[in-house]
């Protein structure tokens, strides 16, 4: 397969950064976080994603959706990281569609994913619980109790979480496996605690004091859950990747801009040689970043279906190089763009928030590359 | 594509029943390459027969056409080619600076005649060529160069000094750039090929850092080289020069990516063993590796979409230039973390353990990547100026 995007890709492109950098430039986010805005993103503009179809990307044809791809999803997360819109296109139309997808029983599929694909709803994916990503040290907890179960335990770094009307929590139902299941937000015994982000993006804590579960709301089979889990992060890590691209492509610009327009000892500073070789580093950076991304989400949509085990290597390259390519970005920015790259008013510094929760998210560059040597034996 | 999946089946069919089975092991060290040329002394016997029925298809240089030596093969044939050599881990039957350098050249600046002479024994391997580029005054900065051809009615008289000529003490041929007018710095020059067995032209071996000597010094002294044998235009062989400058630059890049050497980790956990939950012993090596494989990851894509993006006329030619400077850097970090992993046995040099210290000079050969073939710094310069359109000095 070609390392390009196709034709319709291409248009996808087009005009999902044509729409966002419309609708929800950067002031969109300052605005959100200036007015300490109760939802976080904006619902008007969640539904007009959806009549784009944005939302709708991975929910399959059956259920009111596209059918498409994670090139397409990465393709729309790369334009979010480009204007750091706010947006649950990741926990909702990226996490929860593709678990539901995979896993869901026919009737959770028929209830949720037309509501995904028409952004009607917001969903929740809790897995961390620690300050760190460690999916494989999953403790909450899901107790046979009756037919179904009792969940007990605590989530961190929530996606969406204040405002999800349902979680799909990872838990352990026995000593080796995990089972998702479905919460609803207003279930007795759930606790839902905003967090305030760096990036001020939406994150939440979640606490879970024998909530009942119905055996109606387990999401594929019981103690199972972990494969289902490890495809579905897979997918998110590598639109997160996509993201930190944009974002890392965007800031870029910025910086190269101001390089060339910034002048001090009567010349434009990109004359400076210590500078162009830094900048000219990054750009080399940006475009392996971009070759390894789009690989990885091709590697997804070969494997994906069948053997998500073999995408497995790749996307964790990505991850971890978006990671430290995005890093060298915001750091390159904020420092060539001297004291101005330190004031609020100036996007620069949004864009190294946000590289910084990104990098986080599914795993940091350490986390992926510790995968990368298991993977490879050493 | 039907057409194409029956060129697959044949020519795995061929490559099975022809290349030899000590062709098909993997190549362990510099001394492994075939440079085939009148003087060249092959490894085995396999290795000069691998090389012959290969230039016998023109499948040593498989795009090129066919009345110049070539396989007349498309991009696509060429590409399942390769795809089948790997598969079955053949050899490279020739390397070769004609294939890589000057092939490339003549293809689109010789003349017909010139074609026909020099291409088909580039592509069996007959001759040997070599490179005179660098002077000792004349590095980064090449178009300073100062040998001097005197123009006459059908021939030219050569003097000077080249520097870091690779093999020239093995080469046949040289294609070599001159001054030819001291008028204007880049319009001065052309370029000339001519035989190394010309009188007055002499070598002298540079012994490196490695203990290695790949690179010479190149004298000329009256060397008579006949008007024929100036490619393109007199005094416009700055063109073709930068031509091929590009042609070298990717393929130093290349060697950040070869398919056929085994990877870092596999290595280096044979080297320093694994603790008992599989990790290597050595932590922050083993973190290291992890980081260099997947920037040499993201380098094979980068260079895959590189040709995807050209091929579709989208590309930047001073691309070339940004995977010339990685390629290099990561080949550096590759060999740094070789003869970390490989420690103290890593510091033998001489002996058959250490395979007369394959790992301590081909660490040290490598520090050359970052410098021939244009500096690292260079690349930049380039690909700022180039790519990022920030000002040039």
């Amino acid at each position: 397969m070609a390392l390009v995007l196709n034709e319709e890709q291409d248009m996808l492109r087009d005009s999902v950064n044509a729409f966002v950098s419309e609708r929800a430039p950067v002031a969109h986010l300052r605005k959100l976080r200036d007015s300490r805005d109760a939802v976080g993103f904006d619902r008007q503009l969640w539904r007009q994603f959806a009549e784009q179809g944005y939302s709708a990307i991975l929910v399959p044809e059956a259920h009111g959706g596209l059918g498409l791809g994670a090139v397409e999803a990465g393709i729309v997360g790369e334009a979010l990281g480009r204007t750091l819109t706010p947006s649950p296109f990741l926990s909702t139309a990226v996490l929860a569609a593709c678990t539901l997808a995979r896993a869901g029983s026919p009737a959770q599929q028929k209830q949720l994913l037309p509501a995904i694909a028409a952004a009607e709803t917001v969903i929740a994916l809790a897995v961390d619980e620690a300050s760190k990503h460690r999916p494989d040290a999953i403790a909450a907890k899901a107790t046979r109790d009756g037919a179904g179960f009792r969940l007990d335990g605590a989530k961190t770094f929530v996606l969406d979480g204040h405002v999800a009307e349902r979680f799909i929590v990872a838990a352990r139902s026995s000593e080796r496996g995990l089972t998702l299941l479905l919460v609803d937000a207003r279930a007795a015994g759930v606790q839902i605690e905003r967090t305030l982000m760096v990036d001020a993006h939406n994150a939440a804590r979640l606490r879970f004091d024998g909530v009942r579960i119905a055996p109606d709301a387990v999401i594929g089979e019981v103690d199972a859950g972990g494969a289902v889990l490890d495809e579905v992060l897979d997918l998110g890590r590598v639109v997160v990747a996509a993201q930190l691209l944009g974002l890392a492509d965007t800031v870029f610009g910025l910086t190269l801009g101001y390089l060339k327009e910034r002048r001090q000892f009567d010349r434009a500073i990109g004359e400076f040689q210590a500078l162009q070789h830094r900048a000219a580093e990054l750009y080399i950076d940006i475009e392996l970043t971009r070759a390894l991304v789009l690989g990885a989400l091709q590697a997804v949509d070969q494997h994906g279906d069948r053997n998500p085990a073999k995408a497995a290597l790749i996307v964790a390259q990505a991850k971890a190089h978006a990671c430290t390519t995005a890093n060298r970005a915001v750091q390159e920015g904020v420092q060539m763009h001297g004291g101005i790259g330190m004031t609020d008013e100036f996007d620069v510094g949004l864009y190294m928030k946000r590289a910084r929760a990104l990098q986080e998210l599914l795993g940091d560059a350490g986390f992926h590359a510790d995968r990368v040597a298991a993977m490879g034996g050493y | 594509m039907p057409d194409l999946e029956s060129f697959r089946r044949e020519t795995r069919a061929w490559l099975e029943a022809n290349c030899p089975a000590e062709m098909r092991q993997p190549v362990v060290s510099e001394n492994d390459a075939c440079w085939g040329g009148r003087h060249f002394k092959f490894q085995s016997e396999a290795q000069r027969r691998w090389m012959r029925i290969m230039g016998e298809r023109g499948w040593t240089v498989p795009t090129w056409p066919k009345i110049y030596g070539g396989g007349g093969l498309s991009k696509e044939e060429a590409a399942v080619l390769n795809a089948e050599m790997r598969a079955l881990g053949c050899r490279p039957p020739l390397s070769s600076f004609g294939i890589w350098m000057l092939g490339p050249a003549l293809l689109a600046h010789g003349t017909e005649e010139q074609k026909l002479e020099h291409l088909p024994k580039i592509a069996r391997g007959e001759i040997r060529w070599c490179q005179g580029y660098s002077e000792p005054n004349a590095g980064s900065d090449l178009a300073a160069l100062a040998t001097k051809a005197e123009v006459h009615d059908d021939h030219l008289i050569v003097n000077g000094q080249k520097i870091w000529t690779s093999y020239a003490d093995e080469a046949d041929w040289i294609f070599c750039l001159v001054r030819t007018s001291t008028a204007k710095k880049h319009t001065g020059i052309s370029f000339v090929l001519f035989d190394m067995e010309s009188p007055g032209v002499s070598t002298r071996p540079i012994l490196l850092i490695s203990g290695k000597s790949p690179f010479c010094e190149t004298f000329f002294d009256n060397v008579r080289v006949p008007r024929g044998n100036v490619v393109g235009e007199l005094n416009a062989g700055w063109t073709i020069a930068k031509y091929l400058l590009t042609h070298e630059r990717e393929m130093i890049g290349g060697i950040g990516e070869r398919s056929n050497v085994k990877p870092l980790g596999e290595f280096a956990a044979n080297a320093v063993g694994l603790d008992e939950t599989g990790r290597l012993s050595e932590p922050s090596l083993r973190a290291q590796i992890a980081r260099f494989e997947i920037d040499e990851a993201a380098f094979r894509l980068l260079m895959q979409a590189t040709g995807d993006r050209a091929r579709q006329g989208v590309g930047n030619p001073a691309m070339s230039s940004a995977l010339k400077f990685y390629g290099a850097e990561l080949n550096k970090r590759r060999w740094e973390l070789m003869a970390s992993a490989a420690g103290a046995d890593g510091l033998e040099w001489e002996g058959e353990r250490s395979q007369d210290g394959t790992v301590a000079r081909t660490w040290l050969r490598s520090k050359g990547n970052s410098i021939e073939g244009g500096t690292s710094e260079i690349q930049l310069n380039v690909v700022a100026k180039r790519i990022l359109g920030l000002p040039g000095v």
